[in-house]
């Protein structure tokens, strides 16, 4: 079986973001940028189960700018066989993102998909359960545990009142939550090695894809700061302040 | 043209994200002519909770699709069953839960239309603010598909009046095989307290809560002011206690009247799922911790001596 994994580059989860002051955008210039950490995830799924046997190659796919590159040799570094970069200018919305994935799935007939449950920049949480959609095949969202079965694929997912399973027919896709595994780093020899594995270039063009959206971004605002608290000295102060100033309990 | 909001339940009770979501629909139809507002009850056995969502006030009509394979809500059942119904509607709803999360967007694509996820104001018919990065930003949005898809971030709205009405209930037939996806299992936590995203009052707890033991100092006072329990990432992370207790970017987006934060440092993907919150409390050792940023008020203190503290103070 093949394995085809998304990756995307977003801003580190550890930097502290802020809005251009013309509302057009977040500064990104010189930020430190990563691969998503859902997709981290998702790439280190893909790697257990071809150390296990079960998946004969994995396939990583990013679509953006050029710098993309970075993320596909960090999914190569951690054991995926080789890259895809589509080239895109600015960014492409989740529908046109599954687009371009279901193209690929179909051309290298993957026999499960692989992707992060959301970006940390958009916060979309769309692009899985539309390449399903878009591609006939059952979704295994915000997994926490994912085993092969009966020629299915039993995905545990986190739910909000706890965890359901399903069994899905493969091919499938399936989108990880934070538990699903604790990602490995890349070892020097793998990231020496993983130089040399294949990135092949492609547009959105190349599959069929028009990246024009019908959904715009008008503008990007900072959120409304909170004011100021107090640091109170004892619990009894707290307890006074909550029932007589704020009067919530 | 018409609004469609999707209600949220397990098929015995109406969930409260539902009045929220309905409230959103409200503000959408204040910028159409004539646009009503569809409640569609798609499960298995529904019929009390179609009862219950004829009573929202603002529901015109409540659609109850009511079959086997309807009753878990798997989004390959529910997508086609949407998009059958969709062609009728400018707008379709749902509440950003895991649930509204995993078929909304499959929804969309069987439309070719965007989905606009988890908006958190309404500014016209077609444009939407979202929160981005965490809720470190918020993107105004607009569309021009159609159908607008939308998931809706239920803290951002008040709950809607209930009882009032007396809609009509109309039953929609819908039969679907499909194999992509068969429901094996669900394990739920159960629980006396109030459900988290709706509890007017949340006590979590984080890494320095030290271990699950621990949680038990949270759940005497949650016992005592009505609140319910949450948790940090790290906390969900070391084991502590279950994943459905996270609240944050990725986990449960919360905003009650107070929330009390304990042990927790203030990482940005967890402000991200409180920050609304009206009252915000931290109780944290370290005076430099980011989550006294936030507060309203802070004590700086070991929460082993606070926490028995305040739970005889209340």
């Amino acid at each position: 079986m093949k394995i085809l994994v998304a990756v995307k580059r977003v801003l580190d989860a550890n930097v502290k973001v802020r809005v251009k002051a013309d509302g057009s955008g977040m500064e990104l210039a010189n930020a430190k940028m990563a691969m998503n950490p859902f997709c981290e995830i998702a790439v280190e799924q893909a790697v257990r189960m071809k150390e296990a046997g079960q998946a004969e190659e994995i396939i990583a796919v990013s679509i953006g700018a050029q710098a993309c590159q970075e993320q596909l040799r960090t999914a190569l570094a951690l054991g995926c066989d080789r890259g895809i970069l589509v080239t895109a200018d600015g960014e492409v919305a989740p529908l046109q993102v599954a687009k371009m994935l279901r193209e690929l799935v179909e051309r290298e007939g993957a026999g499960l998909v692989i992707l992060g449950k959301q970006s940390i920049d958009s916060d979309n949480n769309q692009v899985g359960q539309m390449l399903a959609a878009l591609g006939g095949m059952g979704q295994g969202t915000f997994a926490c545990g994912a085993e092969l079965a009966d020629g299915r694929i039993l995905v545990t997912r986190e739910i909000d009142g706890g965890e359901q399973t399903v069994s899905l027919e493969l091919p499938a896709v399936i989108t990880t939550d934070l538990r699903l595994n604790e990602p490995r780093y890349a070892s020097l020899p793998n990231i020496m090695k993983a130089k040399r594995k294949p990135i092949e270039q492609l547009t959105p063009a190349d599959l069929n894809v028009d990246t024009d959206s019908n959904l715009k971004t008008l503008r990007i605002l900072p959120p409304a700061e909170r004011a100021a608290g107090i640091l109170v000295e004892s619990v009894e102060d707290l307890v006074g302040k909550l029932r007589n100033e704020a009067r919530v309990i | 043209m018409s609004i469609l909001v999707v209600a949220e339940h397990d098929n015995h009770e109406l969930r409260p994200a539902t009045l929220n979501a309905v409230t959103c629909a409200r503000g959408i139809a204040s910028h159409l002519e004539n646009s009503a507002i569809h409640l569609l009850v798609a499960g298995h056995d529904c019929a009390v909770v179609a009862d219950a969502g004829a009573a929202i006030a603002g529901i015109g009509k409540v659609i109850q699709a009511d079959a086997t394979s309807l009753g878990r809500q798997l989004p390959e059942d529910m997508a086609p069953l949407l998009r059958e119904l969709a062609g009728n509607y400018s707008h379709v709803l749902a509440p950003a839960s895991t649930t509204g999360k995993n078929f909304m967007p499959r929804l969309a694509a069987l439309l070719d239309v965007a989905q606009i996820s988890d908006i958190s104001a309404v500014e016209s018919a077609d444009t939407f603010v979202r929160p981005i990065y965490a809720g470190n930003a918020l993107a105004t949005v607009q569309s021009s598909d159609p159908v607008k898809v939308i998931t809706v971030r239920a803290t951002a709205f008040d709950a809607g009046a209930t009882g009032s009405n007396k809609a009509p209930i109309a039953s929609f037939e819908f039969r679907l095989e499909q194999d992509l996806s068969r429901f094996v299992s669900e394990n739920l936590s159960i629980s006396e307290r109030p459900e988290l995203t709706s509890a007017s009052v949340v006590i979590s707890g984080g890494r320095g809560m030290q271990n699950g033991e621990n949680f038990v100092m949270l759940e005497k006072i949650a016992d005592k002011l009505n609140a319910a329990v949450g948790a940090s990432r790290a906390a969900v992370d070391a084991g502590f206690v279950p994943n459905d207790m996270q609240v944050g970017q990725t986990g449960k987006i919360v905003a009650p009247d107070l929330y009390i934060a304990v042990g927790i440092s203030g990482a940005i993907q967890h402000l991200a799922g409180m920050k609304d919150s009206k009252v915000i409390v931290a109780i944290n050792k370290d005076a430099e911790a980011p989550i006294f940023q936030v507060a309203d008020f802070g004590l700086v203190a070991d929460l082993f001596k606070a926490l028995p503290e305040l739970e005889q103070a209340l």
